[in-house]
């Protein structure tokens, strides 16, 4: 029987459905985690490289701090500066060569992780310094500490100008789950080459993924510009009019 | 005994020096205004008594003890010594209420009752408690400086420090700022104000100073010091100010 190409995507929806979803599900499930926990690491690195040493600091600190920030700057430069499928070999591949044997999913999360870490400890610093120097010295004034500042004042507002950059580099790992498909986990793209080798159908299945990934990257889009607009808070505020006139 | 007592204070950017040799001492309940045409050190000096610049040479002693050594007993001197800006500095992602209150909840460690009744009652000596809920964004440059005064006076400091409070408002709210400071005054709150309004600094003040090229030109009881000034320098500089 011949198929056209609407009849082979339909063929193939409804023969490897399930396989579609599941890789769709890993997919977003590497892509998030990875995410959110690369978020972290790239904060952490961030806030030590933006944490300033004072002249009057003790030798010990100032050594630490020394090191602290050597140790951030180098881990920056080779994750970005090696491609995550190298990476990827290395972690799952590579240590198991001498006993460290990690579950693929758990290696993929691990390589988004770190990328992504090294991606935003960038942007976090970048976010950091946008917040003018004055706020900093009001808090100084007040007698607080570095870290009250940075917690209390500094990284709730530069967590919101950095949520761009952090939907931009989630679409980017939603993607690049991708290339992980070297390291075995059934991801979309792992599960797409599975359902395209039965019945030779690359063009038709790899639409069809290409449009699952197109609308992930669409709704998530669109989720992102909502958070920044939620995160802009009210336009506009109640008197209290309870002290008018005190 | 003298509330704040520098002595030999020094300060260099690199080569540059930007004050030489500072004395001066300052009472509980006295008002010093600092005045000088820019780039004279004033504001300099104001930073180094909050330790906002740190000092190439020389001491400060706060209530007969020397400040600085190590952040946490800065921190515990800064909370001592509050300070109003330029530009205002408020913490852009909080209210009104919550920039009063930070001070007191995470330095002072009070409770959020006790931080929440004191703010209000600085917000209302302002004549800001109604506007607790807004933001810095909000408001004008008056009623920010009005709230970074509020702030401050939340801590329940023993000296005010004011950096040229009024130098980035509109004219026309420059007075509801002063008339604050003046009631502080009058209340006998320690301050040291610099400052470009003239006749403020001459109705407000205790002792005036005059700085001129990093050094204490000439300083003096406002009654003497603005009607009958002794170094040329002074002369100098009140003639442009007071004639304007």
């Amino acid at each position: 029987m011949e198929r056209n190409i609407i009849q082979w995507i339909i063929f193939l929806m409804q023969e490897y459905g399930t396989y579609f979803w599941k890789g769709t599900l890993v997919t977003l499930e590497t892509a998030i985690l990875g995410t959110l926990l690369g978020l972290v690491l790239g904060f952490v690195i961030g806030i030590v490289k933006s944490t300033p040493i004072a002249p009057e600091d003790s030798m010990v600190k100032k050594i630490y701090y020394k090191v602290l920030k050597t140790v951030c700057d180098g881990f920056v430069q080779v994750f970005r500066g090696t491609p995550m499928m190298v990476q990827a070999m290395i972690i799952y591949y590579g240590l198991k060569q001498y006993g460290i044997d990690i579950s693929s999913f758990n290696a993929a999360i691990l390589v988004i992780l770190l990328n992504t870490g090294a991606y935003m400890a960038e942007t976090v610093r970048g976010g950091i310094q946008s917040i003018d120097n004055g706020q900093f010295e009001g808090g100084k004034a007040l007698g607080m500490s570095h870290f009250t500042i940075m917690f209390s004042v500094v990284l709730p507002q530069a967590f919101r100008n950095i949520i761009p950059e952090t939907g931009n580099l989630f679409i980017t790992n939603l993607k690049m789950t991708s290339v992980l498909n070297v390291i075995g986990i059934s991801e979309l793209y792992f599960a797409t080459k599975t359902a395209a080798n039965t019945y030779y159908r690359y063009f038709e299945a790899f639409l069809i993924t290409g449009a699952i990934y197109f609308i992930l990257c669409a709704v998530f889009s669109k989720l992102l510009s909502i958070l920044e607009k939620k995160m802009e808070g009210k336009k506009d505020y109640e008197l209290a009019t309870e002290y008018i006139g005190d | 005994m003298a509330i704040i007592h520098v002595q030999h204070l020094s300060k260099a950017f690199g080569t540059h020096e930007v004050l030489r040799d500072i004395d001066f001492r300052i009472d509980k309940g006295e008002v010093v205004c600092i005045i000088g045409s820019s780039g004279s050190g004033k504001s300099t000096l104001l930073r180094c008594l909050n330790l906002l610049e740190t000092p190439t040479d020389g001491i400060i002693l706060f209530g007969g003890g020397e400040i600085g050594g190590g952040e946490k007993k800065i921190n515990e001197y800064r909370a001592k010594v509050g300070m109003v800006f330029q530009s205002f500095n408020l913490f852009n992602n909080m209210t009104v209420l919550e920039n009063c209150m930070a001070g007191s909840r995470k330095v002072l460690k009070k409770s959020k009752e006790e931080s929440k009744a004191n703010a209000i009652k600085y917000l209302k000596k302002v004549g800001m408690a109604p506007y607790i809920n807004a933001k810095p964004a909000q408001l004008s440059g008056g009623q920010k400086q009005r709230v970074a005064i509020a702030r401050a006076l939340t801590m329940e400091p023993e000296v005010l420090l004011f950096d040229e409070p009024t130098s980035a408002l509109d004219p026309e709210m420059v007075g509801e700022v002063l008339n604050v400071i003046k009631e502080l005054a009058e209340e006998g709150l320690t301050m040291i104000i610099v400052t470009h309004e003239m006749s403020f600094a001459r109705d407000v003040s205790t002792k005036t100073i005059f700085m001129d090229q990093g050094v204490i030109a000439e300083d003096g009881a406002p009654e003497k010091f603005f009607v009958s000034p002794k170094n040329p320098r002074t002369k100098e500089f009140l003639s442009r100010f007071m004639s304007a």
